[in-house]
């Protein structure tokens, strides 16, 4: 039977939100010129929920689109069937400074894919990378410019962000197949 | 051989891979829907200065067209290489075809060349299937074979109604001609059956499918009927679509004249004005205008015949992904 451990409860991102919404405004001096894109699928709700919250401190509204990285991952053969989602821009990247953001960071195979797909549609003077959780087991040099919570795990493991639009929650979990001595 | 199985919606059911795809009468209302979503996602790249993306790098897919086309065999070349596949066309003229070949020599010859997916179109009902039970490693999409199916027309139409009226549950559909000898009408019936669409079909009752009909007349799929009067079958209609006539038909002797067919089964102005307001008009081409559709409305307003192209090439680009990645589990 997996089990589930809680390692973030609503109110945790919603802090973390806010932090990175402020750390994103104040290394980019402002939040001109910015564009955030969610990685789908739940990159774009929290996509969204940095938008607003830059809004609420910054008044200033940044544009949110969302992008499917399916048709550039390196490992398709290798997985099932993917089910493409829209990608969506609603600005040209050309000249901004493009935020990525992604609900766990752990390979870097997602955020590579993500580079190349965002590559195709413009030439952004500047992409990032944000991220509520980074558990680590990189496979390529990539690194987050944002992380919400560093988690060490197991590759056995998985972490799961769950976000309202979804799953009716927001919270992230650890879920381990083995059982977890007491 | 295909099995009529009877054509059930199965809801929240997980697509399970499939290797060919030769008629969509084994298509579930799930399956029909995740496709069609792949080939709106796949309609942003067909929008983009830059239309290709790499996904297919490093896989084969010959067209194999042993019959005229343009609008397919282009629809299919180019959604192939959008994905960045290499696609190799295979006509009847300049290959072993010509020599007579069989199919099934020139298909294992393919295969034996490492092509990962055979696009065929072949004037042979059932040839696809034929091949999809010699073939052990190449995949096969049927684009058309005789009087049967035409799986991937059928899809672009699913897509092309869907775009425009949100869902196909209880759209009413009109297919309007020669439905017997149309592999398109056939591949809509099942798709639009199993989408929960009701079909109207509606021509010379010599032109009506007799194996899509229970002895003594009545149709075999739900909510399918038959109507011979067109004025009275376009009534309230949500989309109407007209098949092409094959000339040939009149001197078979299903028809009495041209001339009595056009005053009787052809879509024009005062018919259109019968279905529901802003009703689609499709067509699967190539047209003969004047005959089954009136100029005035091929390229009128309700024509949706130039979209049902684009996204054709939107809707294979999102098969040929299907079939060509993820068909292996992770270890």
């Amino acid at each position: 039977m997996p089990t589930e451990r809680l390692l973030m409860t609503g109110e945790d991102m919603r802090r973390v939100i806010s932090r990175i919404a402020h750390e994103i405004v104040e290394r980019n001096r402002g939040a001109d010129g910015l564009v955030l894109v969610g990685l789908q699928r739940r990159g774009v709700p929290l996509a969204k929920w940095l938008a607003s919250a830059i809004q609420a401190f910054e008044d200033v509204e940044v544009p949110v689109g969302a992008l499917d990285t399916n048709l550039y991952r390196d490992d398709l053969t290798s997985r099932r069937q993917p089910m493409l989602r829209p990608t969506t821009l609603p600005v040209d990247v050309d000249d901004k400074v493009v935020v990525l953001v992604d609900d766990v960071l752990y390979t870097g195979r997602t955020a590579r894919a993500a580079l190349n797909a965002l590559m195709d549609l413009g030439r952004p003077t500047q992409v990032q990378l944000a991220v509520m959780v980074d558990r680590g087991h990189r496979e390529l040099p990539i690194r987050a410019d944002y992380v919400g919570k560093n988690v060490p795990t197991a590759p056995d493991e998985q972490v799961r962000v769950r976000v309202d639009d979804f799953d009716s929650v927001d919270e992230v979990v650890l879920v381990v197949e083995r059982e977890v001595p007491a | 051989m295909t099995t009529r199985a009877p054509v059930e919606a199965a809801p929240g059911t997980s697509v399970a891979p499939r290797r060919h795809v030769l008629d969509l009468d084994d298509f579930s209302a799930s399956e029909i829907h995740v496709l069609l979503d792949s080939a709106e996602a796949m309609r942003e790249v067909l929008g983009r200065s830059i239309k290709k993306v790499p996904s297919l790098r490093g896989k084969v897919v010959v067209t194999l067209f042993l019959e005229p086309s343009t609008r397919t065999r282009v629809s299919f070349e180019q959604a192939g290489k959008m994905l960045s596949a290499d696609v190799i066309n295979v006509g009847e003229t300049g290959s072993s075809a010509e020599k007579g070949e069989s199919l099934l020599n020139t298909a294992l010859t393919l295969q034996a060349m490492r092509a990962d997916l055979i696009v065929l179109r072949h004037p042979h009902s059932g040839a696809p299937y034929f091949l999809a039970r010699h073939l052990t490693s190449t995949a096969v999409v049927n684009a058309g074979d005789g009087m049967h199916a035409h799986p991937t027309q059928a899809l672009l139409d699913l897509m092309t109604m869907r775009r425009h009226l949100g869902s196909l549950e209880g759209a009413k559909v009109v297919i309007v001609g020669d439905v017997l000898h149309s592999r398109v009408a056939r591949s809509n019936a099942f798709g639009l059956a199993a989408s929960g669409a009701s079909v109207v079909l509606c021509g010379p009752p010599t032109m009506m499918p007799l194996d899509l009909l229970r002895p003594g007349g009545t149709p075999s799929l739900p909510n399918v009927t038959l109507e011979p009067d067109l004025d009275a079958a376009i009534e309230d209609a949500d989309v109407v679509m007209t098949l092409r006539l094959q000339a040939e038909r009149q001197a078979a002797g299903m028809l009495p004249s041209l001339r009595e067919y056009t005053r009787r089964w052809q879509v024009n102005e005062a018919r259109m004005s019968r279905a529901k307001p802003g009703a689609l008009l499709m067509h699967p081409g190539p047209m003969n205008e004047g005959v089954e559709i009136a100029s005035s409305l091929a390229h009128g307003g309700s024509s949706q015949i130039e979209e049902q192209v684009t996204n054709g090439v939107a809707l294979r680009m999102a098969l040929l992904y299907q079939l060509l990645t993820g068909t292996e589990e992770r270890p």
